[in-house]
C-alpha cells in the first residue's frame, strides 16, 4: 500500500515536470492550427499557415541556410575531429595531450556568447564579410569538439590487440583500420555527427554573431521577427520539423529492434 | 532451549512466473556453518537474500531467535552479509567501509578506532586503514568486505560466493582462514557457493539445492559418502550413475550381473539408480572381474589415472593409482558397501534433517 | 595507426578559430585608439568596469544563475532518482526503454521559439491568467519579472541537470545500496552517506551545464525579462551590436572568461575524485 502511494506520487511528479516541459511545445504546436494570426486569441482550426509556409521565401531562405550549414558543418567537423580524434593518441607525452584536450575543450565550456564574439572580432579584423562561409566556419569551429570528445572514448575503450591481429593475418594497415577499427569507433561518430547537427540546427547565439549581408538561419530570423510577433508559418515549420524527428526516432529505434532480432536469428 | 537459530517454515518465493523456492523447510543452529550448494539458478542466493532481508518470501515462514523476521527491515537485523563482488562503498577508504555499520549505530569514536584496528588485524590487513578500496587486491578487497560485515559482531553472517572472484591458490587460502575465523569469532556462518569441493572442505552442514528445493542436507561426510539421489552423487564429486533393477534386499542387479549391497527396504523388481564413485572400481585382470570391458581412454591425473572402460551398456569411469593399457581387456570389482542404491524418482527428497 | 599527423587540420582549425580570436579579445580589451588612430595599451576597459554599476549587473547574473541552479538541482534531483528507479524497476521486468527520452525531446524544437512560446503563456492576457480568471483567481504578473527570467532558465536547461544526474545514479552498484541497508543504515542514511556522495559527480557537472548557460544568456533574459532587462550577456552583446564599443566588450568577456574559469574550479573542488561525467 505504502509502496503504491509512493509509486503513485512519483508519476505525479514526473508527469508535472513533463507538463512544465512540453506546456510550451503543445502551445507552440496548438497555435499553428490558429486561424487567427495574433497569438493569444484562438479564431478557429485552420491549415493556413502549414499552405503558406512554402511561398515564404524569407522563411525558405532561412530553412535552406539553417539546413545547408547543418548538413555541411556536420560532415565537415566530423571528418576533422574523427581524424583528430585518432592522431592525439598518438601524442605519448601527457603534458602534450593535455594541452591539445584543453584548447579543445574551450568552445565547449567557454560560452557561445565569447566564441561568437570572438569569432566576430576575427572575421571582422581579416576583413572577410560576415554571410555564409563565415557562419558555416564558426558552426564547423564550435562542432569539431563534440566530434573529439564522442569519438575518443571509443578510441580508447578499442582494444589495441584487433588492430594488431589484424595485421598479423595479414591485413594493410589501412584495410585494417577500415575493417577493424572503424566499426568500433563507428557508434562514437555517428554520435558526433548527430550531436554537431542538432546543436548547429538550434545555434542562435553563435550564428547572431556570425552572420550577416540577410543570410539568416531560422533562429535568426525568429529573433527577428520577436519583436513584431511571431508569424504562426514558423509555428507550423516548426510543428513539422518536431514532427519529421519523431518520426525519424521511430525509425530509428525500429530499425535497431529489428535488427537485434537478426542478430538473435544468426546466433541461434 | 533446543530452539534454532534460523528456521525455514514452508518458505516459497516467486519471481514473476518463475519459482526460486518450493516449500524450503531448514533449520541453522548457533555456531554451525552452513553451505548451500547448488549450481547457478537453483535458489541458494534467494535463501540467502531472504535471510538479509533484501527478498520477503512469497509464502511461509522465517523465524530468527524464535521471532517471524519478515515484517523486519534489512538493517534493523543482526546478520551482515559478505557481497559476491564485495560492494565496497566507492567514495570510502578502507577505514570508512569498515566503520560504517559502527558509525550507524552510533559507537563513540575510541571504540571505533579500536574495533576497527581489531578486525583489520584479524583480517590480515594492519596498515591499510586509510588505503583506497580500488588500490587494494581482489583478495585484498575480499578481507575489507568481511571485516567490514564481521564488526558490527552480527549473529549470523551470510557469504555470497564470496571467494568466486579469486584465484585458485588463494581461494585456498581464504577457505582455511574463514573457517578459522568462524571458529574463533563464534558466529553462524551461512555461505553460499556452487564449488562443491569448498562446500565438502568448510562447512558442518552442506545443503544440496536443485531448481529451488533441498536435494539434501547432511554433514560433508554423509554427502560424499550416502548421497541420497543420483543429483546429489553426480553433483557432489564424479560418479557412475547405472540404471539397475534391486532384486530383493541387498541384492541388485546392474549391467546383466548380480551385485551384493548394503541397501535395502525397496520393492522386489523395483528400478533404481546405481552411484558407483569412480576411486571405488577396481581394475582386476578380466578373468577375476564380475563386469569385464576394454580400455577406452587413459589420463593421467597425478596422483591416480582416469580411465574409461566400456563394458556391454556402460562405460565407466575409473581411478586408479595402477594404469592399464589402451585397447586391454579388464575386469572391474566393486565392494558392496561402495554400492549407492537411489529410487528412480529424483526429484524431490525429504527436505529435513 | 595512430599518425599524429591526423590531427594537424584541427589544430591548425584551432588555432585559428579558438586560439586567434580569443587573442584578438584581449587585444581589444587592452588597447584603444590615440588621436593618430594608432593603437595604444590601456586599462582603461577594465578601469570602466569597475563601476557599481557594471559589477553590480555582474553580481545580479551570478545571483540569478546560482538561483536557476538551484532550482534545477532541487527539482531534477529527485526527478534523475526516480527515473533510475523505475528504469531498474523495468529492468528487473525485462522491459527496456526509459522515460528519459521525454525528458531530451523538446530540446529538438528551437530554443528561441520555445522561449517565446512562455510570452503566450505568461503574458497579461495569456493562458495562464485565462485559466485562473476561469478558477475566479486573480492574476497575476509574472512576465518581464525576475521570476520569469528564473522559469526560463530552469526551462531551457533542467535536462543539463536531470541527464548527468541520472547517468551516474544508474552506474552505482544495486549491491552497494543493499550493503549499506545490511550494515545498519535506514533508507534515509543510505540517500545520505551512499546515495547523494556518489552522486556527487553528477551533480556538479548538472550544476556545471546550468550554471555556465545561464549566466551567459542574453536571449532569455531580453525575452521573458523584457527589453530593459540587463543581465551580465546582455551587457555583452550590447556593447557589440549597439553601443559598438568593442573595446570595453572585449574586457567585459574577458572577465566572463575569468568568470567562468573560476566557476569551473570551484565546481572541481567538490568533485575530489576527478571523475567526469560523460555526456556523449
Amino acid at each position: 500500500m505504502r509502496e503504491k502511494l509512493k509509486h503513485g506520487a512519483e508519476s505525479a511528479y514526473l508527469f508535472l515536470l513533463v507538463l512544465f516541459l512540453y506546456a510550451p511545445v503543445v502551445v507552440l504546436m496548438v497555435y499553428s492550427f490558429n486561424a487567427s494570426k495574433s497569438r493569444g486569441r484562438w479564431g478557429g482550426f485552420s491549415l493556413k499557415w502549414y499552405a503558406e509556409l512554402f511561398s515564404d521565401s524569407a522563411l525558405m531562405s532561412a530553412l535552406y541556410y539553417t539546413l545547408a550549414v547543418a548538413v555541411l558543418s556536420a560532415v565537415i567537423a566530423c571528418v576533422i575531429g574523427t581524424a583528430a580524434a585518432i592522431g592525439i593518441q598518438a601524442f605519448k607525452s601527457k603534458g602534450v595531450k593535455g594541452a591539445i584536450m584543453a584548447v579543445t575543450n574551450i568552445p565547449v565550456v567557454s560560452s557561445e556568447l565569447v566564441t561568437g564574439v570572438s569569432l566576430m572580432i576575427l572575421f571582422a579584423a581579416v576583413n572577410i564579410p560576415l554571410g555564409f562561409p563565415t557562419l558555416l566556419l564558426a558552426h564547423i569551429t564550435f562542432n569539431i569538439p563534440y566530434v573529439v570528445l564522442s569519438v575518443q572514448p571509443k578510441l580508447t575503450q578499442l582494444n589495441r590487440d584487433l588492430y594488431e591481429a589484424a595485421l598479423d593475418l595479414g591485413a594493410h594497415p589501412f584495410l585494417a583500420f577500415r575493417k577493424v577499427v572503424f566499426p568500433e569507433i563507428m557508434p562514437g561518430i555517428i554520435n558526433g555527427l548527430l550531436l554537431s547537427f542538432t546543436l548547429s540546427l538550434d545555434d542562435f547565439i553563435i550564428s547572431f554573431f556570425t552572420t550577416g549581408n540577410g543570410v539568416s538561419n531560422l533562429s535568426i530570423y525568429v529573433y527577428s521577427m520577436a519583436r513584431r510577433g511571431i508569424n504562426p508559418k514558423i509555428n507550423a515549420l516548426s510543428t513539422i520539423m518536431f514532427g519529421a524527428v519523431m518520426l525519424l526516432l521511430i525509425l530509428i529505434n525500429r530499425r535497431s529492434g529489428k535488427d537485434k532480432d537478426k542478430n538473435i536469428l544468426m546466433q541461434g | 532451549m533446543g530452539e534454532h537459530l534460523i528456521e525455514f517454515i514452508d518458505v516459497s518465493k516467486q519471481f514473476d512466473t518463475t519459482e526460486a523456492l518450493s516449500h524450503i523447510n531448514l533449520y541453522v543452529d548457533r555456531n554451525e556453518f552452513v553451505t548451500l550448494l547448488g549450481p547457478s539458478g537453483c535458489g541458494k542466493s534467494t535463501l540467502l537474500r531472504i535471510i538479509a532481508g533484501f527478498e520477503e518470501p512469497s509464502n511461509g515462514q522465517v523465524l530468527f531467535e524464535g521471532k517471524d523476521l519478515v515484517s523486519i527491515p534489512p538493517y534493523q537485523r543482526r546478520v551482515n552479509t559478505v557481497f559476491q563482488k564485495y560492494a565496497l562503498f566507492p567514495h570510502m577508504d578502507v577505514y570508512e567501509n569498515i566503520a560504517f555499520g559502527l558509525k550507524i549505530a552510533k559507537k563513540d569514536k575510541k571504540e571505533i578506532d579500536y574495533e576497527v584496528s581489531r578486525v583489520l588485524e584479524l583480517v590480515n590487513l594492519k596498515g591499510y586503514a586509510h588505503r583506497a578500496t580500488d588500490s587494494l587486491s581482489g583478495g585484498q578487497q575480499q578481507r575489507v568486505a568481511i571485516a567490514r560485515a564481521i564488526v558490527n559482531k552480527p549473529h549470523v553472517l551470510l557469504l555470497d560466493e564470496p571467494l568466486a572472484a579469486l584465484d585458485l591458490k588463494l581461494r585456498k587460502g581464504m577457505q582455511v582462514e574463514l573457517k578459522n575465523m568462524q571458529r574463533e569469532l563464534g558466529i553462524t556462518f551461512i555461505y553460499v557457493t556452487h564449488d562443491q569441493e569448498e562446500a565438502l572442505t568448510m562447512s558442518d552442514t552442506v545443503v544440496v539445492m536443485r531448481e529451488g528445493t533441498i536435494q539434501q542436507i547432511g554433514r560433508p561426510i554423509d554427502i560424499y559418502n550416502e548421497p541420497k539421489n543420483a543429483y546429489v552423487a553426480d553433483f557432489i564429486g564424479e560418479s557412475n550413475i547405472i540404471d539397475g533393477v534391486m532384486k530383493r534386499d541387498c541384492l541388485a542387479e546392474f549391467c546383466g550381473v548380480e551385485f551384493e549391497c548394503v541397501d535395502s527396504g525397496f520393492a522386489p523388481n523395483e528400478p533404481v539408480d546405481v552411484v558407483i564413485r569412480p576411486e571405488d572400481l577396481y581394475l582386476v585382470p578380466a578373468e577375476n572381474g564380475k563386469i569385464v570391458g576394454i580400455v577406452e581412454s587413459v589420463t593421467f591425473k597425478g596422483v591416480h589415472y582416469e580411465m574409461l572402460v566400456k563394458s556391454e551398456g556402460y562405460t565407466w569411469m575409473i581411478h586408479d593409482t595402477q594404469m592399464f593399457e589402451e585397447g586391454s581387456q579388464v575386469g572391474l570389482l566393486v565392494k558392496p558397501f561402495d554400492i549407492h542404491i537411489m529410487k528412480k524418482s529424483a526429484g524431490e527428497a525429504d527436505a529435513v534433517v | 595507426m595512430y599518425k599524429k599527423s591526423l590531427s594537424y587540420v584541427h589544430l591548425i582549425w584551432m588555432a585559428l578559430f579558438v586560439l586567434a580570436p580569443i587573442l584578438m579579445v584581449l587585444v581589444y580589451s587592452l588597447t584603444t585608439k590615440d588621436a593618430n588612430g594608432n593603437s595604444v595599451l590601456t586599462f582603461a576597459h577594465y578601469a570602466k568596469f569597475v563601476n557599481p554599476a557594471y559589477i553590480g549587473i555582474l553580481w545580479k547574473s551570478v545571483w540569478i544563475a546560482a538561483l536557476a541552479s538551484a532550482v534545477c538541482l532541487l527539482l531534477g534531483f529527485p526527478a534523475a532518482m526516480i527515473l533510475c528507479n523505475r528504469d531498474r524497476r523495468r529492468a528487473q521486468l525485462g522491459k527496456k526503454g526509459s522515460v528519459l527520452l521525454l525528458f531530451v525531446m523538446p530540446m529538438w524544437m528551437n530554443m528561441l521559439l520555445r522561449t517565446y512560446s512562455w510570452l503566450t503563456i505568461l503574458e497579461k492576457n495569456g493562458l495562464l491568467n485565462n485559466l485562473l480568471e476561469a478558477l475566479h483567481l486573480p492574476p497575476v504578473q509574472l512576465l518581464y519579472t525576475t521570476g520569469a527570467v528564473v522559469l526560463g532558465m530552469v526551462y531551457n536547461f533542467i535536462p543539463f541537470m536531470i541527464l548527468p544526474i541520472y547517468s551516474v545514479l544508474v552506474k552505482i552498484d544495486r549491491s552497494v545500496i543493499e550493503a549499506a541497508e545490511d550494515l545498519g543504515a535506514n533508507s534515509f542514511c543510505v540517500y545520505t552517506r551512499i546515495i547523494i556522495p556518489l552522486s556527487l559527480p553528477g551533480v556538479i557537472s548538472g550544476i556545471t551545464m546550468v550554471f555556465l548557460p545561464a549566466i551567459t544568456t542574453f536571449i532569455i533574459s531580453q525575452l521573458l525579462g523584457g527589453g530593459q532587462y540587463m543581465l551580465f550577456g546582455n551587457l555583452i552583446e550590447q556593447q557589440f551590436l549597439k553601443a559598438d564599443n568593442w573595446n570595453f566588450g572585449s574586457a567585459l568577456s574577458i572577465v566572463m572568461m575569468i568568470l567562468i574559469f573560476l566557476a569551473m574550479r570551484i565546481m572541481n573542488l567538490f568533485n575530489k575524485n576527478g571523475q567526469q561525467v560523460a555526456m556523449f
